[in-house]
Order: C-alpha cells, then sequence, then structure tokens
C-alpha cells in the first residue's frame, strides 16, 4: 500500500504564546510535531506492518520542519518530503497549502492519506477534507478506528462523543482523533536510521507552481492576546457557608444560574 | 455594502441545533441587509424546521428532501448544498462549527477554490471587509481575518454569537428542491451513542469538568448529577481521561475540545496550560480544588478550595433548593 501522512511542525503544547510586531513570537519556543498528525503517524506505520507497502510523511512549511519530519522516520516512517516554501512565500492560508499538496499528489498513486483532524495553532481542520475532495477520493474526519479488508475500510470515528461506524473503500483520506492510538516514542537505532532514509525537499516551481497559482483567499490582519484574566474570590469559611456563597454569587452577581 | 448570504442549518434528532440560529444572526450582520437564504437538508417532512429558520431571521429556505440525506456524509450533504449554491449564487456562506460544519464545509471550499474562515467567535464590519475574530493556540491568542479573494465563507463557534429573537409572525418563502444524489462512496453502517443525553460539549451552556482529582470512574457520579441539575454537559481534562476515568470524548484542552460556556466547573482539575487553553474564555469560572496552589484559581472567578465529594453534594442540594424557591 501506497501511504501518505500529512504532518505539521506546531508550537509545543507547553508553550506560552507571545505577540510581538503583530505576529506569534517565535523566539527560543520548542517546537513538534501536531499531537493529531503523530496519530497519523502511528496509524500509517502500523497499516503498513500488516498490509505492506510504504509510509511517506509529507509537510508544506519552513526548513525547520525537517527536524519533525526525521522525528516520523525515527518511528518507523520509510521516507519524507519537504515541500519547502519559506523563499517562495509569504503567509499562506489553508487554501495554498492544498494548492500545493494537489500538485504533489498529481503523479502518485496514492492509496491512504492521514492527516491529523486539526493543528493545534491555526486550528482550521481544512487540508484534509479539502485535499480530498481536490484529489477527489473519499474521506472520513475524526477517526478513532480503522481496518483495512482488501478495498473495503471499516472505520469508527468520533462524531461530538458518540461513535460512527462507516464503511468506505480506497483510495481514502482519514483525519485522526485522539483515542486512535498510543504514538511510539522513536527508539535510539530508529534515530539512528532516520538519518540515512531519504527526506525529498521540494520547492513550489518543481511542481509548476507559481506564486500566484498558490496566492492565499484570507487574510490575517490582526493578531492578539485574550486579556490577562484576573484571579477571583477564594471563598472561605466552612464548606457549607462557601457553598451557599457561591450558589449566591453565581445565581445574583454572575448570573449563570 | 449587502451580500447575499446563504446559511447551511443543521438538524439533531429532528430539532434545529441552536447554533443554526446565531449562524442566521451572524449572516443578517454579514450580510448588511442582504437576503438571507437558509438551507436544511434531510428526509421526510422539515417544513416546521423551515418555518423556524424564518422566525429566526431567514428571509427564504430552501428544503433538500432525499432519502439519502436522512443521515449526513459529506458527500449526500455536499451535493444538495452545491445545488443550491449553484441556484442562489450566494456572496457569503454561515455555518455552524459543528462536527458536521467542521466535515462539510472544507469540501465545500476546496470545490469552489474558496477561502473558509473556520471557527469565527466575533464578526465586525469594517468599511467593505467582514472580519471575524478566531481563537488561535487553542485561545492562547486571537486573529483577526478577512477574505481576499472570492466568496465569504465561515463557521461560527457555538455559544458567541448571540441568535436573534424569535419572532413566529415573520414570514417567508419555503421552497422543496429535489436533486439527483450520486451513490455515496462512505456508509454509515451505525451510530452508538454515548454522549449523555444529547447536551455537547461544545453547545453546552454549563459544564462540569473532572480532573485526576475525581480519582475513578465512579468518582463522576456527583459531577454529571451537578451536570444534570443545572442542564450541562460533563467534560475532563487530559489527566482524567489519560487515567482511564472517563472517554477521550470528554477532554477539554489544547488536544480535545475548546469550550465557552457560560458557567465552567472545575472541580479536582489542577489547570496544566493544556487544559485553561481549552477553557479559560469561558463566562464564568468556578474552581473546586483541595490544594490551595492549584494553577485553576488563577483563572477562576470564584474557588473554593477543598474536597469535592464534600462540596459537590451540598452544591447540587443548594441548587435543588434554588430551583423548588424560584
Amino acid at each position: 500500500m501506497n501511504i501518505y501522512v500529512l504532518l505539521k511542525r506546531t508550537f509545543d503544547t507547553e508553550e506560552k504564546i507571545n505577540v510581538s510586531q503583530g505576529s506569534i513570537d517565535e523566539e527560543g519556543a520548542e517546537f513538534i510535531i501536531n499531537p493529531y498528525d503523530e496519530y497519523a503517524v502511528e496509524e500509517a506505520i502500523n497499516q503498513r506492518d500488516q498490509h505492506g507497502g510504504e509510509v511517506t510523511v509529507v509537510t508544506v512549511g519552513e526548513e525547520e520542519s525537517e527536524k519533525q519530519l526525521r522525528t516520523a522516520l525515527a518511528m518507523g516512517a520509510d521516507k519524507a518530503v519537504l515541500i519547502n516554501t519559506e523563499d517562495d512565500l509569504e503567509k499562506g492560508d489553508q487554501f495554498t497549502t492544498v494548492k500545493i499538496l494537489e500538485a504533489f499528489f498529481e503523479d502518485k498513486e496514492a492509496d491512504l492519506i492521514l492527516a491529523g483532524n486539526v493543528a493545534i495553532d491555526e486550528a482550521s481542520g481544512q487540508v484534509g477534507p479539502r485535499l480530498a475532495e481536490r484529489l477527489d477520493i473519499a474521506y472520513v474526519t475524526t477517526i478513532t478506528k480503522m481496518d483495512i479488508e482488501g478495498e473495503t475500510v471499516h472505520i469508527e470515528r468520533d462524531v461530538e462523543g458518540d461513535v460512527e461506524k462507516v464503511d468506505t473503500t480506497l483510495p481514502l483520506l482519514v483525519t485522526c482523533q485522539q483515542g486512535l492510538n498510543e504514538p511510539r516514542y522513536p527508539s535510539l537505532p530508529g534515530i539512528m536510521k532516520a538519518k540515512k532514509k531519504p527526506l525529498e525537499e521540494l520547492e513550489i516551481d518543481d511542481l509548476d507552481l507559481e506564486e500566484e497559482d498558490v496566492e492565499p483567499k484570507t487574510k490575517t490582519i490582526e493578531i492578539f492576546l485574550p486579556p490577562e484574566k484576573e484571579s477571583g474570590k477564594v471563598l472561605e469559611g466552612d464548606v457549607n457557608d462557601q457553598v451557599k456563597e457561591l450558589v449566591t454569587l453565581l445565581k445574583n452577581e454572575a448570573k449563570v444560574i | 455594502m449587502s451580500r447575499k448570504v446563504l446559511v447551511i442549518g443543521e438538524a439533531r434528532d429532528g430539532v434545529l441545533r441552536n447554533v443554526t440560529f446565531e449562524a442566521i444572526a451572524a449572516a443578517k450582520q454579514v450580510g448588511s441587509g442582504g437576503e438571507v437564504v437558509a438551507v436544511i437538508c434531510g428526509e421526510g417532512d422539515l417544513n416546521s424546521l423551515a418555518e423556524e429558520m424564518i422566525f429566526y431571521g431567514a428571509d427564504k429556505v430552501k428544503v433538500v428532501q432525499h432519502s439519502k440525506l436522512k443521515t449526513y456524509t459529506s458527500e449526500g450533504y455536499s451535493q444538495a448544498v452545491t445545488e443550491i449554491i449553484e441556484q442562489e449564487s450566494p456572496e457569503a456562506i454561515i455555518m455552524g462549527h459543528t462536527a458536521i460544519g467542521k466535515d462539510l464545509t472544507p469540501k465545500l471550499a476546496g470545490r469552489m477554490e474558496s477561502g473558509l474562515i473556520s471557527d469565527a467567535t466575533n464578526i465586525e464590519i469594517s468599511g467593505e471587509n467582514v472580519v471575524f475574530t478566531r481563537p488561535i493556540y487553542s485561545g492562547k491568542a486571537f486573529e483577526k481575518k478577512i477574505v481576499t479573494d472570492g466568496v465569504l465563507f465561515a463557521t461560527i463557534r457555538p455559544n458567541n454569537i448571540p441568535p436573534l429573537e424569535k419572532d413566529s409572525s415573520r414570514t417567508g418563502e419555503i421552497s422543496t428542491v429535489d436533486i439527483e444524489i450520486d451513490d455515496l462512496r462512505t456508509v454509515i453502517t451505525d451510530v452508538i451513542k454515548k454522549a449523555a443525553d444529547g447536551v455537547d460539549l461544545s453547545e453546552a451552556k454549563v459544564i462540569i469538568a473532572g480532573g485526576r482529582g475525581v480519582k475513578s470512574k465512579e468518582g463522576f457520579e456527583p459531577l454529571e448529577e451537578l451536570a444534570e441539575v443545572l442542564g450541562g454537559a460533563v467534560g475532563a481534562s487530559r489527566g482524567a481521561c489519560d487515567a482511564d476515568y472517563c472517554d477521550y470524548s470528554l477532554q477539554i484542552g489544547q488536544t480535545g475540545k475548546v469550550v465557552t460556556p457560560d458557567l465552567y466547573i472545575a472541580c479536582g482539575i489542577s489547570g496544566a496550560i493544556q487544559h485553561l487553553a481549552g477553557m479559560s474564555n469561558s463566562k464564568v469560572i468556578v474552581a473546586i480544588n483541595k490544594d490551595p496552589e492549584a494553577n485553576i484559581f488563577n483563572v477562576a472567578d470564584y474557588g473554593i478550595v477543598g474536597d469535592l465529594f464534600e462540596v459537590i453534594p451540598q452544591l447540587i442540594e443548594e441548587i435543588k433548593q434554588l430551583k423548588v424557591n424560584a
């Protein structure tokens, strides 16, 4: 099976966010594989181990994403592709990313494409379904279980807490939800091997795209932090008094009950 | 500048979701006086739903009925909505940022090669531009975004844009559209209901969330009871999910759901930065925790330092009393 994983480099979830000169300050921040994309990498490796084939991880992004791609290779992916847009593009949007991926996949015979269901930074959740639409293949989002039997794929997906069972066929794109698997940590031999695995770097003109082909359809005009929350009132007295006071406050001051 | 706006409506168990009314209110704002057309897809008689959308501000409703639209699939619904988009040529499209909204709108935007601003929490009109505010980094920051080219397409987060008041005297044209739906590549074989009583976390006005301090699966029972008394939903921190006290679908935080209820009661949750990202934009936050140093108190409006198993049963009694006296 020809398996691809769409992977994004994101801020570590531990990071505080600072804004300087109208954009997110990346100085000194730790970066990770988007946590939902880790589920995708793990699932891709498992499916390959069951059904054979090859796992290729693909990132559209900047030079530094190489580190996260190497981590995915160390987990067990076979090949990586970095479509480096650093020199060619200003800020893109989901249209931009999908246009690039569409061009990349044009001559690939992908059986299965996996992605995270959302990236924890911009959180649009668009790239997977948009790409499936452009490639005219079926997609299933927020999956928590997947079994492939020949051309048929049995899937369970999380729909606002309910479990929906879906049958579909390859070729297919899925986006991964928490609960699908437990992503492995790269082993030391895995890390050693990853250094020798192929990591191809492309630019958009390698995909026959011009800058104006991928011009974003949306634009961020401002980034700001939410107002600091002031510390509230810690209630005093015995538990019974505190509870009574809380209920009074919620009713009369906050007016939420 | 007035715009014609399409609202993609959504019903669950035969009832329109509140976020659909919020989307109609958003459409009125985006439209600046332009016509608001709503579409509802499903099987059987949907006229009462269509009427209700008119009462909440839609000018016209398109009903698409088909046996293949009984349950949502991206392919079925996208074929139906695409037909309406072709007939109506809206300049803007608005839908709720729900499970269906998240699944359907990127497909439509991909098909139209348009922009899509997802999960908007606020809309402002600034000259010719419609400016959408949306959380990024799970609410650790916000961005203001505009569409620069093509159809203005957005999804709105439930509970943030107030719906218009219901006006049962409003009237508008309701028409049924017949369409052909091609064979679907995805088939839903079963749905296992796990979410309690249909109060969805992302739409709940009240959320009672438990963390490691809840200590066990059974420990969630008082939280469930409190949620029931307040008409809310139960959520959890990653710690509680990892410890297997509850299902991952309840997780609130940077991985998991981002919620903005009117009232968030955090029980036995220490307040890791990832959890705070998912809930700190709630309107009122109550923290109940044994540890007075717990981080959660830094974002709480009201805090009780104490044992949740002692506090919650008393809280349930007090609220029941309040309801009896009301």
